[in-house]
């Protein structure tokens, strides 16, 4: 995804004048042809979030559209006061690049996990959050961040993400995107999981139960029209996402559920990370696994609730 | 430099911090020291020391303030009202419901405010990147960022510090309202902040120090032209807590005391107000 969004960017920035890109120091080498093309417009803002984000803040406040890039652990938490008051609070067109989010950087440790950004960030008024599931969403997801009105955050995985899409879709925030029609259930995939999610759908397949799928990159603003629709049709619906289970996308959706009276509403499974640290070495899989969110563990999680609800 | 006298400017420093008092008292709002010590900075910015234009406030040329310690927005208000930016009976509604005069300064709320603050550390982040953005377009105005010793105790302060100078944001001046007081304490003790000025030196700040509560001071330091040697400046203003007010000078009990009516009327005595 990272080298989807420097060769994204790279094309943005020529087209766009105001495009301005701040570096946390990190991306070595990644930015190499957008420092030689646009020399005077990417700034390496040191290892030092809390003032990069408040640079951005003050670009933006001048009419200049500033993109963030840092690790995603260390663009969110990291300087999270900045991003509610500097950017936020003036509501201004900043986009906040979070490369590894998740466990991309299982083995490098807690502190470069990215496990609770999407919901940190999604309690401020006037942010988006945006998490695509592989490069090619990245691409229309950034494309529709530098032209939106008010602060962006994405949450990019590292490299090597399995293509969901076949070329750029047709991406808007506060849209899901239809990956695979089907009649029994419906999952809805937040991220770069949904290669997972997909895996779970063979598996299930085998067992006779069709699923409709959904990339669901859009944790804020949701999409009401499509979980209105979901929900109305499908006796489950199933969120999945690489991200505590406690304030993140299925919890925006239990909310949005709750307030919303819908008669005849299908069950709802939310599958996410267990609210615990993980704490070895290993790489992403093997995060997953351990935390029960590979292939298999869907399936076997969606296959038992599918059970109860048929009884 | 300036189309006013020494002596007019301090005679606006003081109906400004009478003003200052009278709404810390309508307003039952705290900060009264902070917001005193600063007036004379921003007299001099406002009226000489900045290239504004109170009728074209948005003009993109015009120079930047922006109060970094967004407690003493009280002293803000004032000046930016006595000034001519906005009409000075809206200060009469300064802390009420509903009021545009919040006891920091909101985003975009008035005419002058150039950025929300409140929460300290963050206003030399963003005024280095207003600035910055000016020297990527070739704007020449420059930006004005009034911090404050205390404030000088946010890690955010030094990073920005270190940031203007590695890229040499020229056009970026801070000016530390050192009034050797924050909330509850001497800075000196808490936080260890002797010496300021060899820090922003350290950092590589062209710094000054002047006395911060005399207006000809701080107009000669404003008039600064950036671009000589690539370094942004800091300057350090010296001042007094609760500055004009006799009872309440150097006395830290006015970072949060709010005057009662007889005070009000001993302060602005004082002042020679009526």
């Amino acid at each position: 995804m990272r080298n989807a969004f420097a060769d994204e960017i790279g094309k943005l920035a020529t087209d766009d004048k105001d495009i301005v890109l701040l570096s946390g120091d990190i991306g070595n080498r990644l930015f190499d042809k957008f420092q030689q093309k646009f020399s005077q417009r990417f700034v390496n803002c040191g290892v030092a979030e809390a003032n990069m984000t408040g640079v951005a803040a003050g670009l933006a406040m001048t009419g200049l559209k500033p993109v963030t890039y840092s690790i995603a652990a260390f663009n969110t938490h990291r300087c999270l006061e900045q991003i509610r008051v500097d950017l936020c609070y003036h509501n201004l067109p900043v986009t906040i690049i979070g490369v590894g989010g998740g466990l991309s950087y299982a083995g490098l440790g807690y502190t470069h996990h990215a496990s609770e950004d999407l919901g940190a960030l999604r309690l401020f008024p006037n942010m988006t959050v945006l998490c695509p599931c592989d490069a090619n969403e990245l691409r229309g997801a950034l494309r529709a961040a530098v032209t939106h009105h008010g602060p962006v955050y994405i949450r990019m995985g590292k490299k090597g993400e399995p293509d969901i899409h076949h070329g750029v879709p047709d991406f808007a925030i506060g849209k899901g995107l239809k990956v695979k029609e089907g009649d029994d259930i419906c999952i809805l995939g937040v991220g770069s999981i949904l290669s997972e999610v997909l895996k779970a759908d063979t598996l299930l397949t085998e067992q006779g139960i069709s699923s409709s799928i959904y990339s669901f990159p859009s944790v804020k603003p949701l999409d009401e029209e499509l979980l209105q629709k979901v929900f109305n049709r499908f006796p489950l619906v199933v969120s999945v996402e690489e991200h505590t289970r406690l304030g993140g996308t299925g919890a925006a959706i239990a909310e949005w559920l709750v307030d919303t009276y819908l008669s005849n509403a299908g069950a709802f499974l939310r599958l996410a990370l267990p609210d615990k640290v993980f704490n070895e070495g290993g790489d992403q899989y093997y995060a997953r696994e351990s935390l029960g969110l590979t292939g298999k563990q869907i399936f076997d999680k969606i296959l038992a609730k599918v059970k109860i609800i048929s009884k | 430099m300036t189309d006013w006298t020494i002596n007019e400017l301090e005679r606006i420093a003081a109906k400004i911090r009478g003003e200052v008092v009278s709404m810390s008292y309508r307003g039952k709002a705290p900060h009264l020291g902070s917001a005193l010590s600063c007036v004379d900075i921003l007299v001099a910015a406002y009226w000489g020391g900045l290239n504004i234009d109170p009728q074209h406030p948005g003009n993109p040329d015009r120079d930047r303030l922006i109060l970094s310690k967004g407690h003493a927005a009280q002293a803000l208000y004032a000046a930016l009202a006595y000034r001519g930016f906005f009409d000075a009976d809206l200060l009469a509604t300064y802390n009420q419901n509903g009021s545009c005069l919040a006891e920091h300064p909101g985003p975009r709320c008035l005419p002058g405010i150039e950025a929300a603050t409140g929460s300290l550390g963050h206003g030399l982040p963003i005024g280095a990147g207003i600035a910055l953005s000016g020297q990527m377009r070739g704007r020449s105005y420059r930006v004005l960022v009034v911090s404050s010793d205390g404030e000088c105790n946010e890690g955010s302060m030094w990073e920005a510090a270190a940031f203007a100078a590695a890229h040499s944001i020229c056009n970026l001046c801070v000016i530390v309202d050192n009034n050797g007081w924050q909330a509850t304490g001497r800075s000196a003790d808490i936080m260890g902040n002797s010496p300021l000025a060899d820090k922003w030196t350290a950092f590589g700040w062209e710094t000054i120090e002047i006395n911060g509560n005399e207006i000809d001071q701080l107009i000669e330091a404003f008039k600064y032209k950036p671009g000589t040697d690539d370094k942004p400046f800091a300057i350090i203003a010296n001042t007094v807590k609760g500055k004009g007010i006799s009872f309440m000078e150097d006395d830290n009990n006015w970072h949060y005391r709010i005057p009662t009516q007889e005070e009000v009327l001993l302060a602005k005595r004082e002042l020679g107000l009526k």
